[in-house]
C-alpha cells in the first residue's frame, strides 16, 4: 500500500494515454510551422488552458516548467532581480519547501534580506507578524499554499489581501495543495504559483508557473524565446499533455476527493491518536490538506518505523534526521516548537484518491505494533534517563545534530 | 536507505534485546536528539563476558549494529572485548551506508562504556 503520495504520485491511466502519442508519432517541435509542429503546438495550447482552468487563472499567464522547484526558483529569483532597484527585502516562513528556502538562502548572498515569519505550534503563520515585517523596501512575499511535511494550510487568500494593499509580489508554493484544495489565483490574490505535475498523478519533470498579467520576471533559463522568453528550451510535449489532462481531471474531481480523502483521513486520525499511546498529530486539525497526516510517537525513531511498515507493505515516511539524506532533523517539525527527540519520532502519511482498498483498522493495527516493538526496544520508554550524564560519543565532522 | 540483508536481519530479528536486571556492567551512549541512544548491559563472570544485552532508540543501523555487538561480544574476555571496533561491527554487519558508519554505529563505544562502567564497580 502506497501512502507516500506527497512525495510522488503514479501517473494515471487516462493521463498515460493521453501522453503516449507524444513520444513517436507527434513528436513535432511546437516552435516549426509545418503539420506535425502545429499539431504539437495545439497540444501544448490544450495543456495550457487546461491548468489555467483549474487555478480560474488565463492561459496566456501560464508558463510551463520542469516542475514545482524550477517554478519557486523563477518565481522567487525572477522578482528579486526584476525588482531589486526598488528593494531587496523578501518575507517568508521557517517552514518553506526547500526549493522555496535556499533559493532565498542563495539570494542572501547576494544581499538580500529575507525576513522568515514563524509559525505556531500547529504550523500557522501569523498575519499580524507579517505586517508588522512588512517595510518600504519589501518587494515579494512568499508563503506556501500548504505545507509538505504537516499538510497545514496557511491564509494565503488574507495574505494576498495584504501584499496587493501594500503593493508588494505575493507567490505561493501550490504544489502540495494543487489539486486537493481550492486554487484560485483571483479570489486569492496570488501574483506568482508553483505548480507541479507529479503530485497530481501526471508524469515527473513538468510544471508550470503562473504569473499575473502585468507581473514581470526575469527569466531563468535564456535561450529560444519559448514560453513568451519567460522559459526557453524546446518544450517538453508530452510531459505537457500528460500534467494538463492531470489537471483536468484533478480539478473535476476536486470536491469528490475532498470528501473521500478527508474522511479516510479523519477516521486514521481518530483511530490512531485512540488506539496508540503517546501518540500525537503534528499540525494544525482543521487547516490541513485532506490528504496528509502527520503524527509522532513518544520514544521511537522513524526510520526504524518507516523499516518495520515497509516490512508490512506499506510505504511512508518521516521527518527524522536518521532518515534523511543530511542527517539533519525536519526544520518544519523543529520550527512547530516540537523536542528533537519528538521529531524523530514522526510519520507522514499521505493518502491518494485511489487508496480504495485502504483498510484503515488494519493499518492502524500494524503502525501500533510496529510502535509497541520499538518501544520495547527503546531505553526511552520505560526507564528514567539521565540524560546530561550521558556521553554523546559521536561528537565530529560528520555529525552536525549534537 | 540501503541497507545489507544482515543488517535488516539483525533489525528485523534483534538478538539479545532485553533489560538485563543483573548486569553487573551498564553502559549508555548516544544521545537522543541526535535519534540514537544506546544502552548495553554485561554480565562479567571470570573476566568473561557471559551475558550481554541491550535497549537501543534508533534508526534501523543503531539497531542492528547494537544486536550484532552482542554476538560478537559473548564469551569474550574483557580485555578482548575492549579490542572490539566501530569497524568490526560494520564488517559483520557487511558494510553501513555510508551516512551511518559514524552517526549510528555505537555499539562498540556502548560496549566499552559498560565495561568501564564494570570495571568502576569492582575496584
Amino acid at each position: 500500500m502506497y501512502l507516500d503520495n506527497s512525495a510522488t504520485t503514479q501517473v494515471s491511466q487516462e493521463v498515460f494515454k493521453e501522453m503516449e502519442p507524444y513520444f513517436t508519432q507527434e513528436f513535432g517541435n511546437p516552435s516549426t510551422l509545418y503539420k506535425i509542429g502545429r499539431e504539437s503546438k495545439k497540444a501544448l495550447d490544450l495543456a495550457r488552458q487546461r491548468v489555467a482552468d483549474a487555478i480560474n487563472a488565463k492561459p496566456e499567464e501560464i508558463y510551463f516548467t520542469s516542475g514545482g522547484s524550477e517554478s519557486d526558483n523563477l518565481a522567487i529569483k525572477g522578482i528579486a532581480f526584476k525588482l531589486a532597484k526598488k528593494g531587496k527585502h523578501i518575507i517568508t516562513t521557517n517552514i518553506e519547501h526547500p526549493a522555496v528556502k535556499n533559493t532565498l538562502g542563495f539570494l542572501e548572498s547576494l544581499d538580500f534580506k529575507v525576513t522568515y515569519l514563524p509559525v505556531n505550534e500547529n504550523g500557522i503563520i501569523s498575519i499580524d507578524d507579517l505586517k508588522a515585517a512588512i517595510t518600504d523596501e519589501t518587494i515579494l512575499i512568499t508563503v506556501m499554499h500548504a505545507n509538505n511535511e504537516i499538510g497545514t494550510v496557511q491564509p494565503i487568500e488574507e495574505i494576498g489581501k495584504i501584499a496587493r494593499e501594500k503593493g508588494i509580489k505575493f507567490h505561493t508554493d501550490a504544489v502540495q495543495s494543487f489539486g486537493k484544495i481550492e486554487v484560485d489565483v483571483e479570489k486569492q490574490n496570488i501574483d506568482l504559483l508553483s505548480l507541479s505535475s507529479h503530485k497530481i498523478n501526471g508524469p515527473k519533470g513538468v510544471g508550470a508557473i503562473y504569473i499575473k498579467k502585468g507581473t514581470r520576471v526575469v527569466p531563468l533559463i535564456h535561450g529560444g524565446g519559448q514560453e513568451k522568453g519567460i522559459r526557453s528550451g524546446t518544450e517538453n510535449v508530452p510531459g505537457i499533455v500528460g500534467f494538463g489532462k492531470a489537471c483536468e481531471l484533478a480539478a473535476n474531481q476536486l470536491d469528490e476527493h475532498y470528501e473521500k480523502l478527508s474522511s479516510i483521513r479523519d477516521e486514521l486520525i481518530e483511530k490512531v491518536l485512540t488506539t496508540i499511546p503517546e501518540a500525537y498529530l503534528n499540525g494544525d486539525k482543521d487547516n490541513r490538506l485532506p490528504n496528509l497526516v502527520n503524527f509522532r510517537f513518544k520514544a521511537i525513531e522513524g526510520e526504524s518505523l518507516i523499516l518495520l511498515l515497509d516490512a508490512k507493505g506499506y510505504q511512508a515516511s518521516t521527518g527524522s534526521a536518521c532518515s534523511s539524506n543530511t542527517l539533519e532533523a525536519s526544520p518544519v517539525l523543529t520550527a512547530l516548537g516540537l523536542d528533537p527527540v519528538d521529531v524523530h519520532g514522526s510519520l507522514r502519511i499521505s493518502l491518494a484518491p485511489e487508496s480504495d482498498a485502504f483498510d484503515v483498522d488494519e493499518f492502524v493495527e500494524t503502525i501500533a505494533e510496529a510502535v509497541k516493538r520499538l518501544r520495547q526496544m527503546s531505553p526511552l520508554w520505560n526507564q528514567e534517563l539521565d540524560y546530561d550524564n550521558i556521553m554523546c560519543k559521536k561528537h565530529d565532522d560528520t555529525c552536525r545534530k549534537c | 536507505m540501503d541497507y545489507s540483508e544482515k543488517v535488516m536481519d539483525h533489525f528485523a530479528n534483534p538478538r539479545n534485546c532485553r533489560v538485563m536486571e543483573d548486569a553487573n556492567g551498564v553502559g549508555t551512549v548516544g544521545n537522543p536528539t541526535c535519534g540514537d541512544l544506546m544502552t548495553i548491559y554485561i554480565k562479567v563472570e571470570d573476566n568473561v563476558i557471559q551475558d550481554i544485552s541491550f535497549q537501543t532508540f534508533g534508526c534501523g543501523a543503531a539497531i542492528a549494529t547494537s544486536s550484532m555487538i552482542t554476538e560478537i561480544a559473548v564469551g569474550k574476555t574483557v580485555e578482548e572485548a575492549l579490542q572490539i571496533s566501530r569497524n568490526d561491527v560494520a564488517e559483520e554487519l557487511d558494510g553501513l551506508p555510508p551516512i551511518k558508519m559514524h552517526c549510528s554505529n555505537l555499539a562498540a563505544d556502548g560496549l566499552q562504556a559498560a565495561i568501564e562502567n564494570y570495571k568502576e564497580n569492582n575496584q
